[in-house]
């Protein structure tokens, strides 16, 4: 579980989707980075990601680390967005049934886990079908 | 640089064992080495250990184990690269001996992961991936091995019973080595029935949860020769690293670092793959082996699978791999994995492998990797 600072830190790309891109090459960044793994150039424009792209793989995780014990078994894919950046996340709201790759989906903003009884609820992204 | 030869070799029984520390699982191989080569004394050791922090809050390795292993004021360190962690050991090890710095060292891993339930243990394993941007959304190692395994069927055609016949092969092999922890043959239908992890692989897919260590003991070959057993060059040495979140790679089905540590390791052995007769390679799922050995250059880029349904890696085949039984069935105490596939081919390339002797190897080369090949280190062992 990470700490309030930690999460805190984390916003900018959980809530925000801030990315990077390169001044140099073009390459886009998520999370950003301080210098370019293409090009090694240190100069980047703030830019948000792309909310929409396609699944190109994807799986259902049946047996999960201890803090999602409680919502197993979930689809976990990696995204192809249409600015060409990959992202893995979670997809919901999709029966495993019509899972597939190529399938489009959108980024929404969602509950992710919480801690304890009392404690903080973790939010981030998720896709759905588009 | 010196030449480096391996001059002893240790391992114990593999699997869960409940009664052991880490400690003691440790020494006990570590004395196993120690006695194969003849030596009491070492210059320093390396220990790989992937997270004994994690696994039973242990951290501050290489003191307590030098300590526990008797050898007063040993400088020795605990070295992590994730399940590449032995096999980043013993290229230390082999950088140290080679330079001159130090005569006799050991190298060895161990790791104890049955104090922790399983969901815990998936979680400590789970730390070797981008904890921010991949453990936050509940992947697993199954899982991201799963992600690899769909994009490389649908990409190559690959298909869910060949990656079965990898788990199978392993079994075969492992069945006639008495250390593994399940030294038993499995059937095909056993692996395609067993139940889901990460779709689309199964249980009897993933390597397993073990206790267990490995230790090696590296010194100059002149020295080596003064002893009586076969002596073992280690003749390249080549490691890398890649990105460790699996979605940045430009394609997640290929193995970049695996492809450079070995070119770099062959170079420096001066030989090609080909020439090489017997491998131990990382195949903590059955869709790592099929990858491991294309980015190893054994088949063309996508054609793993088929190879596998060929016969090409089996023992009696054109390339065999993991004759031990590899991770799948001699198990994967990670830290310890690396130096384990060390083992293995020392006693191979000095003829003492029992039932499972691969006829005539002279050359034998281990593949160990760290997360879904984050790191890589590969090693290129000779018979003199």
């Amino acid at each position: 579980m990470p700490t309030p600072a930690r999460y805190w830190r984390e916003i900018p790309q959980r809530y925000r989707l801030e990315a990077a891109k390169c001044r140099r090459c073009g390459l886009i960044l998520f999370p950003p980075r301080l210098i370019c793994p293409e090009c090694q150039s240190r100069e980047f424009e703030g830019v948000k990601l792309a909310e929409e792209g396609k699944v190109i793989t994807y799986t259902i995780i049946r047996v999960p680390p201890h803090q999602f014990e409680d919502q197993a078994p979930y689809a976990v894919g990696i995204v192809e967005l249409d600015d060409g950046v990959k992202l893995m996340g979670q997809i919901v709201d999709c029966p495993f049934e019509e899972l597939k790759t190529g399938l489009r989906v959108r980024i929404e903003f969602r509950k992710m886990m919480e801690e304890g009884e009392a404690g903080v609820i973790y939010y981030g992204y998720k896709f759905v079908p588009a | 640089m010196r030449d480096v030869a391996i001059i002893g070799v240790g391992m114990a029984k593999w699997g869960e064992l409940w009664e052991k520390s880490l400690r003691q699982i440790f020494v006990e191989t570590a004395l196993n080495a120690l006695d194969d080569a003849g030596v009491d004394r070492l210059d320093a050791m390396y220990v790989g250990s992937m997270s004994s922090g994690l696994f039973v809050g242990q951290e501050h390795l290489g003191s307590l184990l030098a300590d526990y292993l008797g050898q007063k004021a040993l400088p020795a360190a605990r070295v992590e690269s994730a399940c590449a962690s032995g096999g980043l050991a013993l290229r230390l090890g082999f950088i140290d001996v080679a330079s001159g710095m130090n005569d006799v060292v050991m190298v060895a891993g161990v790791e104890k992961m049955t104090d922790l339930n399983p969901n815990e243990a998936t979680y400590a394993l789970g730390t070797a991936a981008d904890q921010e941007y991949e453990g936050y959304h509940g992947i697993t190692f199954p899982g991201l091995y799963a992600l690899i395994a769909r994009a490389h069927m649908e990409r190559y055609g690959t298909t869910r019973k060949q990656l079965a016949m990898v788990a199978v092969k392993n079994h075969e092999n492992g069945a006639l080595n008495p250390l593994a922890q399940f030294p038993f043959k499995i059937s095909l239908e056993a692996v395609l029935n067993s139940p889901l992890v990460a779709d689309p692989l199964r249980v009897l897919d993933c390597s397993p949860i073990t206790d267990g260590a490995a230790a090696v003991i590296l010194a100059p070959v002149e020295l080596a020769k003064k002893l009586q057993k076969p002596v073992v060059k280690i003749i390249g040495s080549g490691h890398a690293t890649d990105s460790i979140a699996l979605a940045q790679r430009k394609d997640i089905t290929w193995l970049e670092s695996t492809y450079q540590a070995a070119k770099k390791a062959l170079a420096m052995a001066g030989k090609k793959i080909e020439d090489v007769n017997l491998f131990e390679v990382h195949d903590c799922f059955t869709i790592a082996e099929i990858c491991v050995i294309e980015a190893l250059g054994l088949v063309e880029k996508g054609k793993g699978g088929q190879a596998v349904e060929a016969g090409l890696t089996r023992v009696d085949g054109r390339f065999p791999v993991n004759p031990s039984g590899g991770l799948k069935a001699k198990g994967h105490p990670v830290g310890a994995t690396g130096v384990a596939q060390a083992v293995e081919i020392v006693k191979q390339l000095r003829g003492e492998a029992g039932p499972r002797q691969v006829k005539g190897a002279r050359i034998g080369l281990t593949q160990n990797m760290g997360g879904t090949g984050g790191s890589s280190v590969v090693h290129v062992l000779a018979a003199e």
